[in-house]
């Protein structure tokens, strides 16, 4: 860590980001439940509402498709609100103000509309949290055309990724896996914003590439360390965004090494998981030395008790596994 | 309220009442694609209310929305270029009849969902709020949107917070093809803004003078930081649920003729003449608005249709 650099968590990340647009632009507001005094139920925003106020964060009722709508109609009319789901699995009750409204109202109107809105909702497993309160859903928003849709693997990613989903004049979906929060990170004095779009290469090898997403990177990155000493060279791209997508960057890490692990934490079926799997195949079917392997969330509901709730998610054993199956 | 205002507000009904006649024939010549939920019987409603609004207020809109629209100010000859989905169209053809739009006349698009107003008209009131100016929203919305859970989101967050928005019911009786008394419980739609302590009544929707004072009455009062007002409009569709649909197999003759009697346009005109109006000048003006919407007609039917390339662009800005 160089003298400029400094150490904080992920969850520190998402509150200097707020605070940071919030204080740059006055038309960005907090909207959600219990992001008032309390900083969340993560506790992860607190001083925000000390800092700015009921009137720019704003504790809403426990009615999602409401307050979701509200940030909608907002976004229409000149503000940039961030709308807070405290668990993602909510989002199923607000689908219609994100699917039906907020990602087609600018294609509806011939361009027209703007709906600079973005919706920070968290995913993840793994705190005994049980099937209503531990999804990651992030390959729904994907599926909707008019979406952006982020997720953040790091504090320095998310010092970055925010400012840029808060500037633009799209609805993007910013997921934050709750089990991230504490985790630390080294971010530089300071991030400029990341722009869309752009995988980020979290460790350099040339053997096998893991692409990985949100807590999926650390995973990936231990198991990179421990294949390391079986002189076994693995590349971790992190694509940070889904939507859009940076297909180049996939397509030429399989390209230099023949070789694809896919880690990401939504259920493996119909999850994104394929959808990048395809752009590689797509893209990189000639370099490939063996058929992709692709790890996700098992496809069940999220089981409460903490030995099933850990079987159901991708593990540093299940990667160093698929990486020595592909490459044998 | 002085004569040319009047005259104004005749006019107003008859261009949306001429207009949605020419959709049905436009229809029925196979010039359009898809359906349109015309408006015919409910103009009093649309004219009522957007005559009590400024220019930089907003207000969403229905399915059935094409006399929102024009109510609002919208412009016939891109509104008729929409529906047929010409690129001169308001939405260059990519919305249709629902998605009207325009976001320069504070007209926050028709809507899809049943209910999808809801969220963005109270947003937009809350944005209105925050921004500090006293624009207000208005939300029209369906009988059969009232049974929409949000509806009772939106209510409780403009209660709470005291948001400028008007949410104004029109109840023409039928929710598509369902009897809105079969399915709706209470005794009123108005009604149900009562528990979040909303001011609310039932009023002749076919009267334009008794909505557009209700109307004025709930803007002045969100424009004054007092907070939202439920007004229920009762009236009637007389033409089915889409242009496809004759709407004779679930209404019956009696009821049809009934409110045919009430037809808006000729109450007020009765009315107007009633007032010492001369009969021949709101001839003049049907004649006029005839003419604008045959114009529209013309000038949508020569428009072309977007480029193959358009079909991409718009998704994001």
């Amino acid at each position: 860590m160089s003298s400029l650099e400094r150490e904080i968590t992920f969850g520190e990340a998402v509150n200097e980001a707020i605070a940071t647009e919030m204080r740059r632009d006055e038309r960005v507001f907090l909207m959600g439940e219990d992001v008032g005094a309390a900083g969340s139920v993560f506790k992860i925003l607190t001083g925000l509402h000390e800092e700015f106020g009921s009137e720019r964060v704003i504790d809403t009722p426990i009615a999602e498709a409401g307050y979701v709508g509200l940030g909608v109609g907002a976004a229409l009319t000149g503000m940039r609100p961030i709308i807070d789901i405290m668990f993602g699995d909510f989002m199923a009750l607000a689908m219609d103000q994100i699917v039906n409204q907020a990602a087609k109202l600018r294609y509806m109107s011939g361009g027209q509309a703007t709906v600079p809105l973005t919706i920070r909702a968290t995913m993840g497993a793994g705190r005994s949290s049980a099937a209503q309160h531990s999804q990651s859903l992030h390959a729904w928003a994907s599926h909707v055309p008019g979406l952006k849709v982020v997720i953040p693997s790091t504090p320095r990613d998310v010092l970055g990724l925010f400012p840029t989903a808060v500037r633009d004049d799209n609805p993007v979906l910013f997921f934050e896996d709750k089990m991230m929060y504490a985790v630390k990170g080294t971010v530089p004095e300071h991030v400029e914003p990341i722009p869309f779009g752009v995988a980020d290469i979290k460790r350099e090898g040339s053997d096998v590439t893991l692409v990985a997403t949100s807590s999926m990177v650390l995973v990936a990155l231990a198991a990179a360390e421990t294949l390391h000493g079986d002189g076994i060279s693995c590349e971790i791209v992190d694509p940070r965004t889904m939507v859009p997508l940076d297909t180049d960057t996939l397509v030429e890490s399989v390209s230099k090494t023949g070789h694809a692990v896919i880690i990401d934490e939504g259920c493996k079926s119909f999850g994104v998981g394929a959808e990048l799997a395809s752009v590689i195949y797509e893209g990189a079917f000639d370099y490939l030395d063996a058929p992709i392997a692709r790890l996700g969330a098992m496809d069940v509901p999220v089981p409460f008790t903490k030995p099933l709730e850990d079987a159901t998610i991708p593990n540093e054993a299940d990667v160093i596994r698929a990486v020595r199956q592909t490459l044998a | 309220m002085n004569e040319e205002t009047k005259k104004t507000i005749y006019r107003n009904m008859l261009r949306i009442r001429r207009f949605e006649e020419q959709i049905f024939e436009v229809y029925t010549a196979g010039l359009m694609h898809g359906l349109a939920h015309l408006y015919i019987g409910q103009e009093a409603v649309a004219v009522g209310v957007c005559s009590a609004l400024r220019d930089d207020d907003f207000i969403t809109s229905t399915h059935r929305g094409h006399g929102h629209c024009v109510a609002k100010g919208g412009n016939l000859d891109q509104m008729m270029a929409e529906v047929l989905g010409r690129v001169t169209g308001y939405c260059r053809g990519k919305g249709g009849s629902m998605h009207i739009a325009d976001m320069s006349l504070g007209i926050l698009g028709a809507n899809g969902i049943v209910g999808g107003g809801f969220g963005i008209a109270t947003g937009a009131a809350l944005s209105a709020k925050l921004r500090k100016t006293d624009q207000v929203a208005v939300c029209f919305f369906g009988d059969g949107a009232s049974n929409q859970g949000v509806f009772f989101e939106v209510m409780n967050n403009a209660a709470i917070w005291d948001l400028p928005v008007i949410y104004v019911c029109e109840n023409n009786q039928y929710g598509e093809y369902t009897a809105t008394d079969s399915v709706t419980a209470g005794d009123t739609i108005a009604d149900r803004a009562k528990p979040f302590g909303i001011p609310s009544s039932v009023i002749d929707g076919n009267d334009v003078i008794t909505v557009h004072e209700a109307a004025a009455e709930a803007v002045a009062r969100a424009r004054d930081g007092k907070g939202p007002t439920l007004i229920e409009c009762m009236t009637y569709r007389h033409r089915g649920h889409h242009v496809g649909d004759p709407g004779l197999a679930y209404r019956s003759e009696e009821e049809r003729q009934a409110w045919q009697a009430k037809d808006p346009i000729t109450l007020f005109r009765g009315r107007l003449v009633g007032e010492g109006v001369d009969a021949t000048a709101l001839d003049e003006i049907d004649n006029n608005v005839q003419k604008e919407v045959a114009d529209a007609v013309e000038s949508a039917v020569g428009a072309p249709y977007p480029d193959a390339e358009e079909v991409t662009q718009h998704v994001f800005a």
